[in-house]
């Protein structure tokens, strides 16, 4: 006998490159010869707004009392070329997310949510339904490439129009709704057969490129009688000129998602890899509106991993206007609940990671057109849920701006923030803590 | 007859007195130019006469309005039409009808590319030839080719018919050539009819393609179809 084998053996060792995700993604690609579809935003690691901080008041700034002076959230989208603009009550809006993505009760559950306090919801790629008009009191009706359930009667009772050339987790990309979802009524919305795998173009069918898109706001709003709001929402890739062509477009609002915005579903490897953190599109977006004079005027919708109140002022003040919330939105109403740790299980995953949500089978009842599970889904409670939370943002927001001495959150400014990385510091275009350096700005 | 004259009246009134409620008659609008967006989000049974050429949209998301163009017409004519007809007497741009749900659109020349792009219920009856990617992605509806199509007709196409009496360049994926039976004679009659092309053209002369529904369903081995 020898030595023992712990004495010729070193301990197992993990690659930093080959980890346990990379190895079963392998095995998995292996095994069925499909690429890894799922819901949500980009899952990695990224800079974000928790690498910001707010400084607050000191002896040059002082701050307002925080239940006492008044510290407004109002936000008017529209008045650049709009005869009816909208005015939200509180800077965070709900993002586009289509019924037949989402059930009609979770549909029903965000316009009432948003209706609540004040805000604005927005249909997605499947068009409008009747439910989510008559909960919403402020809608914002998509243009898609795809065109589904496109109509001028919804256009024309919608509040507002967004034409949507991309989105942050996946700028380049078409929908996609697999046959679990295309229920009877999701197919006849979007004249489609019942049950088949659903391709929704990544192009509009009839505009390319920012010439294009000028007409094609032209004739949206001829046909509205230029009463309606335009948006146009990009995935945030190039945003200083998106955002400038956006403008040259005419566009009363540009919404830029970044990647950690979410999708009903979507290739893990585009979700993952294909468009910039959120956190590093604002400021382009807004050097290109101060360059052409519109900032404040052409509205920022900022959206894409969006989770709170301190997220929402960090976006403000590095110049949004308002920000948007999807992913937040559907926890709010109990999207991966612990609740149903049990049904999660059985599913292969666990309440938190649960991100299969083209599959149909959300237990919760917001990701499915499963009649059975979308049942348990609440719509009122489920609404007054998301209400309560819109206005924990809200009060977040105005708890932070109070503390800067800004009586509107919209005087939130760079100047208020410093990063914690350098990453961060960069992206963002504010100092390093503790410092005067902001990389790139060649001081 | 309401005259309106573009070159002494901004589209937006000539668009607006379209969309007042009630309103119905004859309309001729002079001087087009070639303006975008004439004529569009109409939803009243009002005749509308263009004469001379139009740029984008014209007559876009059309209802119950009968447009006629007496020139070309360019890119998206009639697009996303819900009911009623639009009528080019001369030729078309790209994505002619395109996403059209309902209606009948009508072109006497040839249309460009694209033509019944995501069409969603649209008829589409061309008389002269079609460009490339003519009914891509093609949801419902029937689009009619008197002439010749352009490569990759009805590509990704899912339940839309489409009636080529020429030459195809090239079928794009998913598209095949189906039996024209007497269901779709007696259909390509009442198209033809309704284009007002009533005994002019020989039914039988037509081949059918249609969707061979195999990328309904993705799978791994059509991979080479995407």
């Amino acid at each position: 006998m020898g030595a023992p084998d712990r004495w010729i053996h070193t301990p197992p060792r993990k690659s930093a490159s080959f980890d346990d995700a990379a190895i079963a993604e392998i095995r998995r690609a292996a095994a069925t010869g499909i690429y890894d579809i799922r819901g949500a935003g980009a899952k990695r690691k990224l800079p974000h707004f928790d690498d910001l901080l707010f400084l607050g008041a000191s002896i040059s700034r002082y701050p307002l009392e925080g239940y006492r002076e008044k510290c407004g959230t109002d936000v008017t989208i529209g008045t650049r070329y709009a005869s009816k603009p909208i005015t939200l009550k509180i800077p965070v809006t709900i993002a586009g997310m289509s019924f037949g993505s989402l059930s009609a009760q979770a549909k029903e559950a965000l316009g009432r949510g948003a209706s609540t306090v004040g805000t604005s919801t927005t249909t997605g790629d499947g068009g409008m339904t009747n439910e989510e008009r008559q909960h919403s009191s402020i809608l914002v009706y998509q243009v898609l490439p795809s065109r589904y359930g496109m109509n001028p009667d919804d256009l024309r009772r919608a509040d507002a129009i967004e034409v949507v050339v991309g989105q942050g987790a996946k700028p380049g990309g078409g929908g996609m709704l697999l046959g679990q979802k295309i229920s009877k009524r999701v197919a006849e919305m979007r004249v489609l057969p019942e049950g088949i795998d659903q391709r929704s173009a990544c192009r509009h069918p009839d505009w390319t490129g920012p010439d294009d898109l000028e007409i094609k706001i032209h004739e949206l709003r001829e046909i509205t009688d230029w009463e309606k709001p335009v948006y146009v929402k990009v995935g945030a890739s190039r945003p200083y000129y998106d955002t400038a062509l956006a403008v040259k477009a005419g566009a009363d609002a540009v919404v830029m998602d970044g990647m950690q915005g979410g999708t009903a579903a979507t290739q893990d490897v585009f979700i993952e890899n294909v468009g910039i953190p959120t956190l590093a599109a604002i400021p382009p977006a807004v050097q290109a509106l101060q360059e052409l004079g519109q900032h404040r005027k052409v509205q920022l919708i900022v959206s894409g991993g969006i989770r709170n109140g301190a997220d929402a002022a960090k976006a403000l003040a590095l110049g949004a206007d308002a920000v948007s919330i999807g992913t937040a939105a559907l926890i709010a109403l109990g999207d991966n609940d612990p609740h149903f740790e049990e049904e999660y299980r059985a599913l292969g995953t666990t309440a938190g990671a649960y991100d299969d949500w083209h599959e149909g089978r959300d237990p919760v009842g917001i990701t499915t057109q499963d009649p059975v599970l979308a049942a348990r889904l609440d719509p009122v409670l489920a609404g007054r849920k998301l209400a309560n939370f819109l206005s924990v943002m809200a009060l977040e927001v105005q708890t932070i701006a109070r503390a800067c001495g800004k009586s509107h959150v919209h005087n939130l400014e760079p100047e208020d923030l410093v990063a914690l990385t350098v990453e961060a510091a960069a992206m963002a275009r504010v100092p390093l803590a503790g410092t005067n350096w902001i990389p790139g700005a060649g001081k | 007859m309401t005259e309106f004259d573009l070159a002494q009246t901004s589209l937006r009134e000539l668009n607006q007195a379209l969309h007042e409620p009630g309103v119905s008659g004859s309309w001729r609008v002079t001087n087009p130019r070639g303006a975008h967006a004439v004529a569009v989000g109409i939803d009243a049974p009002v005749e509308v006469d263009i004469e001379g050429h139009v740029g984008y949209y014209c007559a876009g998301m059309n209802k119950r309005a009968t447009v006629v163009v007496h020139g070309n017409a360019g890119p998206g004519v009639a697009e996303n039409m819900m009911s009623g007809e639009v009528r080019v007497k001369g030729d078309a741009s790209q994505g002619a009808g395109a996403t059209g749900c309902g209606g009948l659109l009508v072109i006497d020349g040839n249309a460009s590319a694209r033509c019944g792009i995501s069409m969603k219920g649209i008829d589409i009856v061309v008389k002269g030839s079609v460009g490339h990617l003519s009914a891509f992605m093609a949801q419902a509806g029937n689009l009619v080719v008197l002439g010749d199509a352009g490569e990759a007709l009805g590509d990704s196409i899912y339940e839309a018919k489409l009636y080529v009496r020429g030459a195809v360049t090239s079928l794009g994926a998913d598209c095949i050539e189906k039996p024209l039976r007497d269901e779709h004679k007696a259909e390509l009659r009442a198209l033809l009819g309704a284009a007002g092309l009533n005994g002019a053209v020989e039914v039988g002369s037509f081949r059918r393609y249609g969707s061979a529904r195999k990328l309904y369903q993705f799978h791994i081995d059509n991979i080479g179809s995407y």
